[in-house]
Parts: C-alpha cells; sequence; structure tokens
C-alpha cells in the first residue's frame, strides 16, 4: 500500500493504482472523456488524449492525465483547484469548438458524453471559434458515421482492433485533420466491418450511431393493408428496462409484450421460438457431423461452429474465407422466424407474403445488415423487413407516449411466440452451446437430461473450454465471445489444431446482451452482468427448459417442416456463406 | 595524414553541396593530377564546416587559408597561384565585415575566435568517409578505454560527474538517463540515436552525422556497454540522404575494424547499430513517438511515465540520446570529467552548438561554450544583423521555443537562463530576426508549423494551437480585437499545463514569449491596426498622395471596388474601407502617386467617406 | 504470373478515383513485375509489421508514390488491417497517395527560409505553375511541395527541382527557375 494525498485527504491504495482510482476511492469523483473501461474484461482504451481529467500533481510541471499516471508514494494531488478547473474547462471548450452544436437533433442528446460534460461544467459560452472538422457522413445498413462530430477519444479505434481485431477502423491523418475512419476513407460498407457495432455502443457521442428504422416501422404499423408481425431477441428483454430508469438486470418481458401490442404491432412474437428452433437444426447438424466423425468418415468437418450471430459470420466470411463450411448452415434465429413467419405463419392465417411485414428488436446492429442480405430473400422481399435496436425500441415507446413502468404484463401471440429457457440463454456467451447440449444430450443419448444447468458452460472469461459427459461421449465445446476471441479459436481451426467438436461465438463481449444495439452501459460492466443474470433468470422461471420440448415447435414440425433437417427445413431454415474479403487475382499484363 | 605536404579540405556539408563543392573537389583534383601533385597535395572531403553564409568553403592546412564562395572555375587559380607558387588568391579569402580587410588565417576569424568546438570537433577536418582519418583523430579510443579500464557503472558515473544534459530539447542529465536504463534489468535493451532533427532551421544534428559519423556510433557503443544493450538504432530523417549515406559507410567501415559487430576491441561486448527512417514528422523528435516510429506505427507519443528508459523500444528499456549529447561523449571521456565540467554554467556544462540563421551576417554552425551571451553569439560569431538592420528578436528553441529581445542580449545562455526568459535552449536552432520582421506573423509562422505537425492525439494541441493560429491570422488580418489578445494567452498557458508531449507543452511558447516582449506590435495590429514592419498585408494601405496626383481618374475607373473618388484634376482618395488591395490603382498610376503605407490613413478614410457620401 | 490478395472489389473503383485526385488521371494498375517488387520488398523486411515505415520507403522509392493497391498489398504482406496502414501513410508527410511530377518543385518554408522571404517565392511559383501546394499539373510535368529545413539556411531561400538545389531565391527568379525545365 502507498499512501498519497487527494485534495487534502491522506488516501492509501496498492501500488499501480492510477489516480483517477485513487481518487475514486477516497470518494473524488474526477472527469473523464475518452478513458473507456470495462472492468474484469480486459477491455479498456486510456489514449491520455482528452485531457478532461487532469490534476495537479504537486512538483509536477505540467498537469498530469490521472486516468493514466500511476499514483506514488507521497503524491500530493489537486483535483480542482483553479489551475485544474480551469484547464479542464478551456479543454472542453476547444473540444466543443470542433463540434457541431445541433445537440437538439443528435441521435445521441441525453446519452452524449460530451453533453454531460458540459452540463456538468457549466458550459455557457464557447468563445473559440474556428475552423470545425468536416467530413462525409457515411451510411451503411447498419451504423452511420458523421466524424463531424467525433472528437478523437479513439475508443471505436481501440473496439476495432484490439477487442474484436476486425481491424476496419483506424486513425488517420494527422493533427486537426485526424480522425477515426477505414482504409482510404472509403464507406464502411466497402471496408471489413462486420457491424458488430461494438465501436456504437462506446461512441461517447453522436459520430457513430445505428441506422434508425424506426420510422419504417411506424410507416409500416400506420398501412391497413399490412399485417405487422413483431419479434424480440432474447437479450433484449434484460436490458430495455435500463432505458426507462429500471435497475439494470429487470426483466421487463410482459411490459415489452404490452408494449408492442400499444404501438399496433399485429403480432406480438418472440424471437426465443425460433431461437428453440435453431437448437433442433443446429443441434442436428451437430449430431449428424459428429455420428460421421465418429463412424470414420474423413470428409466431415469438425469443429462444427454456431451461426446465430451475424457479426460472427460476417467477420468469418471476411477473415476466414477458405473456413466457410465449417459454420453451421443454420439460419440465426432472426432469419429462422422471418422464413417461418413469412411461410408457416402467413398461411396459416390467410396474408399473402407480400401483406406480411416482419419486424425484429434486437440488441444488435448487425441483424440490420443481416435481414437485408439477398439469399434471406424471396422475389426481392425480405424475410425479415427491417431490425430495430434495443434503444430505437425504447426510444419508439417513449415518442409513442407510452406509460412504460405502469404497463401491465403481457403475454407473446400463439404459435411463434412459445418457448423453452433453452431460447432465452442465447442472450448469453454460452448460452447457445448449453441451449444446444441440452437437447443434443438427449437426442444423441435416448435418456433424459436431469441437470440441464450446465454451469461449466457460463462465465465471462473471453475463451473457455469445457468439456461435455454424453454418456461416456467427452465433447469437447469451445466457447468466445468478442471477435478477438473468436479469430484465435479459429486460427486454431485453420491449423489444424483445434480439438474442440463444437464451438459458439459471439462477436460481442457478453454476447448478445452486450449487443451494439443495447442501451449504452457507458463502460460499467456491471451492468453486463446484471443482464446475463437476468437471462439465466428468466430460464429458470420457464417450465420448459429445452428447445425439443416446446409444443410450438413440435407441432411445426409435425404440420409442416417434418424433420430436423428435411427438406423443406433445409429450404426454409438454412443458408450458405460468401467470401467477403473476395480473394480478387490481380491479372499480369 | 602525414605523407602529403598540403591538405585541401573542401566542405562536403550539405549547405556548400547544395553550391556545387562536389564540383570544386573533382576540379582541385583533376587541377592537381594534371601538374602531377596528386601525391604532395591531398583533396579531403570534409563535413561541415559551420560557415554556411559563405560556402563552397575550401581550407588549405598547415597554413589555414581560408577560401569563401570558391567556384569549381576558381580551381586552376588556387593551385597555380597558392599551391605552386605559395600565393594566396586574395579574392576569395574571407573579408571581414567591418575592417573590410581580407583575412588570411582562420583562426584570425571573428566567426571561430568565441567557438570552443567538442562536439563538431571534426567536422570540416576529416574526411567523414575514411575511418582512418577518424581513428587518426583518435575515433574508438574512448570506446577502447571504456571497455577496458572503467566498469559500466564507473563510465555512468563519469557522464554524470562531467554534467553533460540532453542536447535535444529538454537537457535531462545524460548520465542520470543512462543509469535508469542500466539499472533496468531486461533480456534486451536498446539504445537510440535520435537523429530526427525537425526543428526548422536547425541542422546541426546532420551536420555531425555528415562530418564525423564515427563520433556518434563510438558514444552509441559506449552507451550499449554501459546500459547493457547490444543494439543500437539510428532514427534519421529521411530529408537527409548525405547523412544516411555516409552513415552506412561508416557502420560497415566500423564493422569491418572491429568497432562494431561481435566481440568489440577483444572485449566481451558486443554492439551493431542499424538506421531506421523518419518519414517526416516533427512530432516523432518526441522520444515516445520516435519508439512508436520504430515500431512501424503513427508516431503519436505516449504518456510518461513509463519512461523509455523502463518501457520502450518493443518494451523493453531503451536510452534515447539526441546526435550532439552522443558527440561529446568520446571526448568526456577521454579527456575527463573534470575537463568537460569546467566549461560552461554552474548547472549547464560544456558546449552547445547552435545553428545561426535568418537576417545574420555569419549563418552557419556554431559551438559555444554554455554561458556566452546572446550578444556574443550574434555580434562577434554572426557578425551582427544582415544589411545593417536593426536587431530585433532572437527566436531559439525552433518552434518550441521563444522570442527573445535586446534585454536578453546579455543574459549568459544555459538551460535555465533561456527557459526563464520564455525561451529554450530546443535543439538549439537560433533565428535572427530585424526590424522588417513583425513579431505576431512570426508567432504565427510556427504556430502555423505546430498546427501542420501536431500529432492530433491529444485535444489542446490538436485544437487549441488551431485556434491559436486561427487567432493570430485574424490578429494579422487586422481583424482582432482586445479580446483575442486575452484568449491567446489563457489558450496558451493550458494548452502549455494539458497537452500530452513535450511538442504540445511548448507549442504556445512562441505566442507567450512574443505577448510577453512584444505586447506593442500586439496593440498595434488589433487597435491601430497598423503593422509597423509592414509584413501584414491586410494592414498595408494603398493611400494616393495629394501633392503628386494630377486628377486624370486613371485609378478611379480601374478600381474594382469603386473606392476611390475625387473630381478631375482634383486630388483622388481611397476609401479604406471599400478597398480591397488589389494594387490595380498603383499600376495604372503613371505619376507615382500611390504608395503602400502601414500606418491607417484615418483622415482621408473619413474624407473619402464624406465624399462618396455626399 | 498472378498475384492473390484480399481486395473487397469495391475498393478498386474507390482507389481509382483517390489516386486520380488532384486533377491528374492516373490509371494504376500492377503489372506482375509491380507485384513481385512489393513482394519481395516485404519479404526483405521479413513481412514484419514493425517494419511497415521501411517498406514503405522501399515502396515509395521503387515506385514514386504508394497508391491504395499498394498499400493493400502491403498490409496482406504484412499481416495487418490495411486501415493501419493507411493511417501510417497519412500520418507522414513524406508518404504520397500521389505521383509526384516529372519535375518535383520543392520550397523551403523552414524558419531561416521564411524570414529571408519563401513565402512570397512560394506564391509566385503557385501562380506560375497554377498549382496549389501538394498538387501535380495535368500533363504531370510539375508538381508543387513545401519541405521544412534541407539545412542550407546560409542559401535561403532554398528552392529544390528534383535533386538540384537553388540558392537565395528570389520571386523574380521563379520564372527563369520553371523556364529551364519547360522545354
Amino acid at each position: 500500500m502507498i499512501e498519497l494525498t487527494i485534495d487534502n485527504k491522506k488516501v492509501w491504495v496498492e501500488e499501480g493504482t492510477t489516480i483517477l482510482k485513487a481518487a475514486r476511492n477516497a470518494g473524488v469523483e474526477i472527469p473523464t472523456l475518452c478513458h473507456f473501461e470495462l472492468c474484469g474484461m480486459g477491455i479498456e482504451s486510456k489514449p491520455g488524449g482528452c485531457r478532461i481529467c487532469v490534476v495537479e500533481v504537486e512538483g509536477r510541471r505540467t498537469l498530469a492525465p490521472s486516468c493514466m499516471t500511476e499514483a506514488q508514494h507521497g503524491m500530493v494531488i489537486h483535483t480542482h483547484n483553479t489551475r485544474v478547473l480551469n484547464a479542464r474547462t478551456t479543454v472542453l471548450k476547444l473540444i466543443i469548438s470542433d463540434h457541431p452544436l445541433d445537440c437538439l437533433v443528435c441521435a445521441k442528446s441525453g446519452q452524449c458524453e460530451l453533453q454531460n460534460l458540459a452540463v456538468q461544467f457549466g458550459i455557457r459560452s464557447q468563445p473559440y471559434e474556428g475552423e470545425q472538422s468536416r467530413y462525409r457522413k457515411d451510411t451503411s445498413p447498419s451504423i452511420i458515421r458523421n466524424m463531424d462530430k467525433c472528437i478523437m477519444c479513439r475508443r471505436c479505434e481501440m473496439m476495432c482492433n484490439e477487442v474484436q481485431t476486425v481491424g476496419a477502423l483506424a486513425a488517420v491523418n494527422r493533427g486537426f485533420m485526424s480522425v477515426v475512419a477505414p482504409a482510404f476513407e472509403m464507406n464502411l460498407e466497402d471496408s471489413p466491418c462486420t457491424y458488430c457495432g461494438q465501436c456504437v455502443s462506446v461512441c461517447p457521442t453522436g459520430a457513430l450511431t445505428e441506422a434508425d428504422h424506426t420510422n419504417e416501422v411506424i410507416r409500416a404499423l400506420s398501412d391497413p393493408a399490412k399485417t405487422v408481425v413483431v419479434q424480440t431477441a432474447p437479450a433484449v428483454r434484460a436490458a430495455l428496462g435500463e432505458e426507462f430508469g429500471l435497475p439494470p438486470g429487470t426483466l421487463v418481458t410482459g411490459k415489452m409484450a404490452t408494449a408492442l401490442r400499444e404501438l399496433g404491432f399485429d403480432y406480438v412474437f418472440d424471437t426465443d421460438f425460433s431461437a428453440d428452433l435453431t437448437i433442433m437444426e443446429e443441434g442436428t447438424e451437430l449430431l449428424q457431423r459428429l455420428q460421421r466423425h465418429l463412424a470414420g468418415d474423413p470428409d466431415v468437418r469438425l469443429p462444427i461452429l454456431t451461426s446465430c450471430c451475424p457479426g460472427w459470420v460476417n467477420f468469418f466470411e471476411h477473415n476466414f474465407p477458405d473456413l466457410l463450411d465449417v459454420p453451421s448452415t443454420a439460419k440465426s434465429p432472426q432469419q429462422m422466424f422471418g422464413a417461418i413467419a413469412k411461410s408457416y405463419f402467413a398461411e396459416k392465417i390467410g396474408v399473402s407474403r407480400k401483406d406480411m411485414i416482419v419486424v425484429s428488436i434486437m440488441p444488435c446492429l448487425a441483424k440490420k445488415y443481416e435481414c437485408q442480405r439477398n439469399e434471406f430473400k424471396v422475389d426481392g422481399n425480405p424475410d425479415v423487413d427491417y431490425s430495430i435496436s434495443t434503444r430505437e425500441l425504447a426510444a419508439f415507446i417513449k415518442q409513442a407516449n407510452i406509460d412504460f413502468l405502469n404497463l401491465p404484463d403481457g403475454d407473446f401471440d400463439d404459435p411463434l411466440g412459445e418457448s423453452s429457457g433453452a431460447a432465452v440463454i442465447f442472450g448469453n456467451t454460452g448460452g447457445v452451446i448449453e441451449a444446444a447440449c441440452r437437447t443434443a444430450y438427449e437426442l444423441y443419448t435416448g435418456k433424459t437430461l436431469e441437470k440441464v444447468d450446465f454451469h461449466v458452460l457460463r462465465g465471462m472469461e473471453g475463451i473457455r473450454s469445457a468439456t461435455v459427459d454424453f454418456d461416456g461421449l467427452q465433447l469437447n465445446i469451445g466457447i468466445a465471445h468478442g471477435l478477438g476471441n473468436a479469430r484465435k479459436l479459429l486460427d486454431e481451426v485453420k491449423a489444424g489444431k483445434s480439438h474442440y467438436h463444437a464451438i459458439e461465438i459471439m462477436a460481442c463481449p457478453g454476447g448478445c446482451i452486450g449487443g451494439g444495439g443495447q442501451p449504452f452501459h457507458h463502460g460499467n460492466s456491471e451492468i453486463l452482468n446484471k443482464r446475463v443474470a437476468a437471462i439465466y433468470t428468466e430460464d429458470k422461471r420457464k417450465e420448459i427448459r429445452k428447445s425439443h420440448e416446446n409444443p410450438s415447435i413440435v407441432r411445426l414440425y409435425g404440420e409442416y417442416l417434418g424433420k430436423p433437417g428435411s427438406h423443406k427445413a433445409h429450404s426454409l431454415l438454412h443458408t450458405e456463406y460468401f467470401p467477403k474479403s473476395n480473394e480478387v487475382w490481380l491479372m499480369s499484363q | 595524414m602525414s605523407r602529403y605536404k598540403i591538405h585541401l579540405l573542401v566542405c562536403g556539408g550539405t549547405g556548400c553541396h547544395s553550391s556545387e563543392s562536389n564540383l570544386v573537389y573533382e576540379m582541385l583534383r583533376d587541377e592537381l593530377e594534371r601538374k602531377g601533385l596528386e601525391k604532395d597535395v591531398q583533396v579531403i572531403r570534409t563535413g561541415c564546416f559551420g560557415f554556411c553564409e559563405k560556402g563552397p568553403i575550401l581550407k588549405i592546412l598547415p597554413d589555414n587559408t581560408f577560401y569563401t564562395q570558391v567556384k569549381p572555375s576558381d580551381a586552376k587559380e588556387i593551385i597555380d597561384e597558392h599551391i605552386i607558387k605559395g600565393r594566396r588568391v586574395y579574392r576569395l579569402l574571407y573579408t571581414d565585415p567591418e575592417t573590410e580587410e581580407h583575412v588570411p588565417d582562420s583562426k584570425q576569424m571573428d566567426f571561430y575566435k568565441k567557438q570552443l568546438r567538442i562536439a563538431l570537433r571534426n567536422c570540416g577536418t576529416i574526411d567523414p568517409e575514411n575511418i582512418d582519418e577518424s581513428i587518426a583523430r583518435d575515433a574508438y579510443q574512448a570506446l577502447g578505454k571504456a571497455l577496458t579500464e572503467y566498469t559500466p557503472s564507473e563510465t555512468i558515473d563519469l557522464i554524470k560527474r562531467s554534467g553533460l544534459r540532453g542536447r535535444g530539447g529538454a537537457g535531462f542529465p545524460t548520465g542520470l538517463k543512462w543509469e535508469i536504463a542500466a539499472k533496468n534489468n531486461a533480456d534486451r535493451k536498446y539504445v537510440v540515436c535520435n537523429a530526427d532533427e525537425g526543428d526548422p532551421g536547425a541542422f546541426m544534428d546532420r551536420s555531425i552525422l555528415e562530418g564525423d559519423p564515427h563520433s556518434v556510433l563510438e558514444a552509441m557503443a559506449i552507451c550499449g556497454y554501459c546500459i547493457g544493450a547490444t543494439k543500437g538504432l539510428i532514427y534519421i530523417r529521411a530529408e537527409y540522404p548525405l547523412a544516411i549515406k555516409r552513415l552506412k559507410i561508416a557502420i560497415a567501415q566500423a564493422q569491418e575494424y572491429g568497432l562494431l559487430g561481435e566481440h568489440i576491441l577483444g572485449a566481451d561486448f558486443s554492439f551493431d547499430v542499424t538506421l531506421r527512417y523518419g518519414a517526416g514528422a516533427f512530432v516523432c523528435g518526441e522520444e515516445t513517438a520516435l519508439i512508436h516510429s520504430m515500431e512501424g506505427k503513427r508516431g503519436e507519443p505516449s504518456n510518461k511515465p513509463p519512461f523509455p528508459a523502463q518501457s520502450g523500444y518493443l518494451g523493453k528499456p531503451t536510452n534515447v540520446n539526441n546526435v550532439e549529447t552522443l558527440a561529446n561523449i568520446p571526448a568526456i571521456i577521454l579527456k575527463g570529467a573534470e575537463w568537460f565540467s569546467s566549461i560552461g554554467t554552474e548547472r549547464s556544462k560544456g558546449t552547445k552548438v547552435f545553428a545561426l540563421a535568418g537576417k545574420i551576417n555569419n549563418v552557419g554552425l556554431i559551438e559555444v561554450p554554455m554561458g556566452i551571451t546572446l550578444r556574443e553569439i550574434i555580434y562577434e560569431i554572426g557578425g551582427g544583423v544582415k544589411n545593417g538592420k536593426k536587431f530585433k528578436a532572437v527566436q531559439t528553441g525552433g518552434p518550441s521555443g521563444g522570442c527573445l529581445t535586446e534585454k536578453h542580449l546579455d543574459t549568459p545562455i544555459d538551460y535555465e537562463s533561456l527557459t526563464a526568459a520564455g525561451s529554450m535552449m530546443g535543439s538549439g536552432g537560433m533565428i535572427v530576426l530585424d526590424e522588417d520582421d513583425c513579431m505576431v506573423s512570426v508567432a504565427k509562422f510556427y504556430l502555423g508549423f505546430i498546427v501542420d505537425e501536431s500529432c492530433g492525439k491529444c485535444a489542446p494541441c490538436r485544437i487549441g494551437n488551431k485556434r491559436l493560429h486561427e487567432t493570430l491570422g485574424k490578429i494579422t488580418a487586422g481583424k482582432g480585437t482586445q479580446d483575442d489578445i486575452e484568449k491567446l494567452r489563457n489558450l496558451g498557458s493550458v494548452i502549455k499545463d494539458a497537452s500530452l508531449c513535450g511538442l504540445g507543452q511548448t507549442s504556445p511558447n512562441p505566442v507567450l514569449s512574443t505577448l510577453d516582449n512584444f505586447m506593442e506590435e500586439y496593440l498595434e495590429h488589433v487597435h491601430d491596426k497598423k503593422c509597423r514592419s509592414g509584413r501584414c498585408r491586410d494592414l498595408l494601405y494603398y493611400v494616393i498622395s495629394k501633392e503628386d496626383c494630377i486628377g486624370c481618374m486613371a485609378c478611379k475607373r480601374v478600381c474594382p471596388t469603386h473606392a476611390i473618388s475625387g473630381e478631375k484634376k482634383e486630388a483622388h482618395v481611397i476609401n479604406q474601407d471599400v478597398c480591397i488591395k488589389c494594387g490595380a490603382c498603383m499600376e495604372k498610376c503613371q505619376f507615382d502617386a500611390i504608395s503602400l503605407m502601414n500606418d491607417y490613413p484615418r483622415v482621408s478614410a473619413t474624407a473619402a467617406q464624406t465624399i462618396t457620401e455626399s | 504470373m498472378s498475384q492473390k490478395i484480399n481486395i473487397a472489389p469495391e475498393a478498386f473503383e474507390y482507389m481509382e478515383k483517390v489516386t486520380g485526385a488532384g486533377g491528374v488521371e492516373v490509371k494504376v494498375n500492377l503489372p506482375k513485375e509491380k507485384i513481385e517488387k512489393i513482394n519481395s520488398i516485404c519479404d526483405a523486411f521479413g513481412n514484419d509489421p514493425g517494419e511497415l515505415i521501411n517498406v514503405l520507403h522501399e515502396a515509395q522509392h521503387a515506385f514514386g508514390y504508394i497508391p491504395a493497391e499498394i498499400q493493400d498489398i502491403v498490409a496482406h504482406n504484412l499481416h495487418m488491417p490495411v486501415s493501419q496502414v493507411y493511417g501510417v501513410v497519412t500520418f507522414y508527410t513524406f508518404f504520397s497517395m500521389t505521383p509526384k511530377g516529372e519535375h518535383p518543385v520543392s520550397v523551403c518554408t523552414g524558419t531561416a527560409c521564411y524570414v529571408r522571404g519563401a513565402e512570397r517565392v512560394l506564391e509566385e511559383f503557385r501562380k506560375e505553375l497554377q498549382l496549389e501546394v501538394g498538387e501535380t499539373t495535368p500533363d504531370g510535368r510539375f508538381s508543387l511541395n513545401c519541405l521544412r529545413c534541407v539545412g542550407a539556411c546560409g542559401l535561403a531561400p532554398v528552392v529544390l527541382v528534383g535533386e538540384k538545389v537553388y540558392g537565395r531565391v528570389s520571386p523574380d527568379g521563379v520564372k527563369a527557375i520553371i523556364e529551364e525545365y519547360k522545354k
């Protein structure tokens, strides 16, 4: 322990503690801007660039950034004397002088960390007028880049490169011209971006935001000719409440169903239903590959990789074009839902495909891109018409003047609203593979699985491996969340060194609960942990905990699809992958 | 060198090289061969003599004759007259500007009299492409001495006692720096020579590398021995092709002689040096930025601590020293710490190399003992202000430094005194400004440089300097207000206080020091809309002389903004509020009645207004 | 022989736009020799991402500039995202993504040259060549750039055309310098 003085108070901290944390221990909150940390997940960005957190350290010539200066024994620190406050305010005014003042119409208004600081510092004027950075606005199916609002905190760059290893974004140019951008300042759409949305989830300002599709949804809802069907992903119910001031981890499944109904959706369904369906298809595929492998078939490729995460799909299409036959061919739950809604369900209620609009509420921005992919369209009509994020739904509910907190709990509609606990845990890292194990175990062994909770598969470590006993068969399972971790497992597969039978991958840290479309966590990893716990609670509460026991699923196969993996199931519920890196041959001339 | 009777030293530094010293060298050799003298007279291409103003320079030994501005066509005359007939070519001798007499012996030149050359000891005396000449001048003896007579910690102690401080800018004690790097244990350590001399107007590092590369290589090896490193890297600007070429030759020759490589001089010490190239980023002179650049990344600095001595190149302890610092090391080891510390002031020991430039008679490279005054440098060594103009200021320390005035001329120069005066030692650029220079414009020039060179990582430097530059632009355009002057001060002090690296922390110095020393010029720009030096074009006014104007109307017709009024055969007047300063009227006037003035012609403007209004 | 590289095809179109900037229509194609040259440069540095700046120096030396295609191949060989290569290229003024003119004119705007009137010399070049700094004439003959201190401060203001140094240049002398190269 070392002793130092912060604002005339004696403080004792561990060696290696930053001044910022030492002050926090002493109850002194130093404002920060560029600093970002997801505690316990190894995700941290502290370029020391914004200079908002500077403090005076006696004996030092210049002010010190508290986020990256280690506390030392005997240090005497002042966190808010005039010198410090003047520097902070001046620097903040400088940052604002290169920032558009269109807060009223900014997508980030109310959630903007820069705006919050301006409020906290009581900024009432902007004396440093001058040239402002201007960039071309870049619109992609999922993410909108408005770099006029970039403050060079470099969080997105860190997320994209260090955590996700996607490498779409990098700091380019120098000085006042510097900005974070894709190579050659090309559009995100032309870059290797996977639309995981982690850049959006850490951006402190409105520089990176989701492509907002709420208006399209409103237009569909107001069209009497359309039957509008909505599906909500598992992770949404564990986070939506935060937008309404509820403590993190509050489940709002029932209120959400009521709200959606009040918004005017004709059928309020659940993506959990199609998550169960995914398990049926993916689990079957896993067992088939496994059995062929055990039978010594040299052509079968193991491990099988999950494919429900569209950011992950984009990632391997871009980075591992030679491994496209490794992931499961099963579509994601969102797309399975759309395919079934616009076939089985549309037929059931006698609505033509073109008159049905399927909307999905997702914790995810990559889903926006996914539902626009050509292979998920029939004659140009997409299986899922619009995907909006948890944040967009919350804004929509507020806009519609719905008193969310006082809504009664509602239920999902039948038949695409029924789900098992296995489906709910799709929202957490490790959840998909746990759900698959619950079903695959019973299908493989023919025995009833008594203990459905596979605790070995749970947790928040970036890469986890576990062995699950399938009645004598030791199944090696790998789990990665965060694309950087995924890359490590994929490199092993590529090198032929992977010992796993199955690998679950989710692009976002924590899984879908940490998705790019979720309410902003502002670096508080406790929020993610609470969401994870809420999801497991929801699972526990469910009467049915295994996908193959979902009666609506059983009925769907009985009435419509036949068996998992059947021809019809294949045409509706499976897909193929395309190399995105497009191995181009530059011909000699 | 002994078998020759006479040596002709031709300067091969970049300055002289640019004015065809190469051809002079070739012509001299040709001429000697023609005369059959090549066995008696040797022509050597040396490094910089420092007297760049009058290059190309040719010095003849043993009589110390110093020829200036030698042209290739002079070669024949020099050989015929000086070498064969023993008569000096008077027209090529340096002429003392005061006495207007020829100075035959370089030792008698004011330019050299006050200099003390330690770092530059071999520049201009040896052929830098020939290691034998360096060795003849004691190169690698200090390395040998350190390896055989001293332990690493004894060597570090010697450097500490010498009082040598970093010559790259901040003046950190070199011995202490080495000691910290030595104490950090690691499997690998690195010695880095910072040769990314980016100060515009400073060229001492380049001259040392071009003129005496072995002194730097030797010092790096000594440092390697002291801190326990086996690998040295020189980070050098790609804009210095000649220095790169000579370094490559020097490294190859040193390797060949076993002075670099495995088991140097038979000792249990191996050390090798490779080159890394800068790519045009001033900020890479900052050591953490330099290290990132060497790692193939953007040259963005990072917070210190950790210092490079703890975690530097590839995360290993790294000692970064500037070229001039290193060039001092061998001399210190050979001559002793006491000798070195006897030179200079209380806290700044030894000498400092300055690049004298700007409005000064003797532009060039000089090395003077610490504690010398600016007056001695400018008036005695530098020969005073060019064209007899009045001295206004001297800018020291490059873009990070400040402008000093008349009142600072007698301050003994060292690290502390320059900082106290609002400037800094920096790398040693020294630009003399005269009455024709506008101090606001000079500050704006430096800020323009900083805006171009800021890496963009931290907000105060990225945006703050941009705003400083814009505000200075506003003032020089005559649109400044008193408020702007206050803004400059506050912004400047916050940028200094809150920026991430040394670049930002010193970038407002040109503004703050001119505010301190030349406030009246700022006030004139802001309140009187006047630039006394006439440098700010927006503060120049076209004025028609009442006496000379005959009222021909030619200017009135040509004026694109109808700013000129006046009746035929009456004196015309220009309305300054409407005038866009295109100069068309002045071009048109056949009677020289229109001139540019730097005083705002208030009376005539009001008069013009009444005329246009009526 | 041909070379396989990872490039999004959309990027190609974009690259042509980029490399064609500044009014110079440049069709960049990469024949076999060029690709082999880049590969050999990368190989010479062990395809080490730490050697990126050295690789870029060599590439610029070999091709005169570093267009997007070359950055793509370098990124591929050095196993790093092309965005980072681009980030480095745009950080250092020495690297150029547009080809220099046949006669690159560089005006020194270091302090010594500035106080001796480099600004007016630069302006004269701008006027005479009708170029902004960083641009190349449509016929590809001249390009105009600034540089910081070549160290020939005794000759200030200094102008370089290619390797040739012109000292003590006055605005009046600019025309004559350009004429030398117009033939």
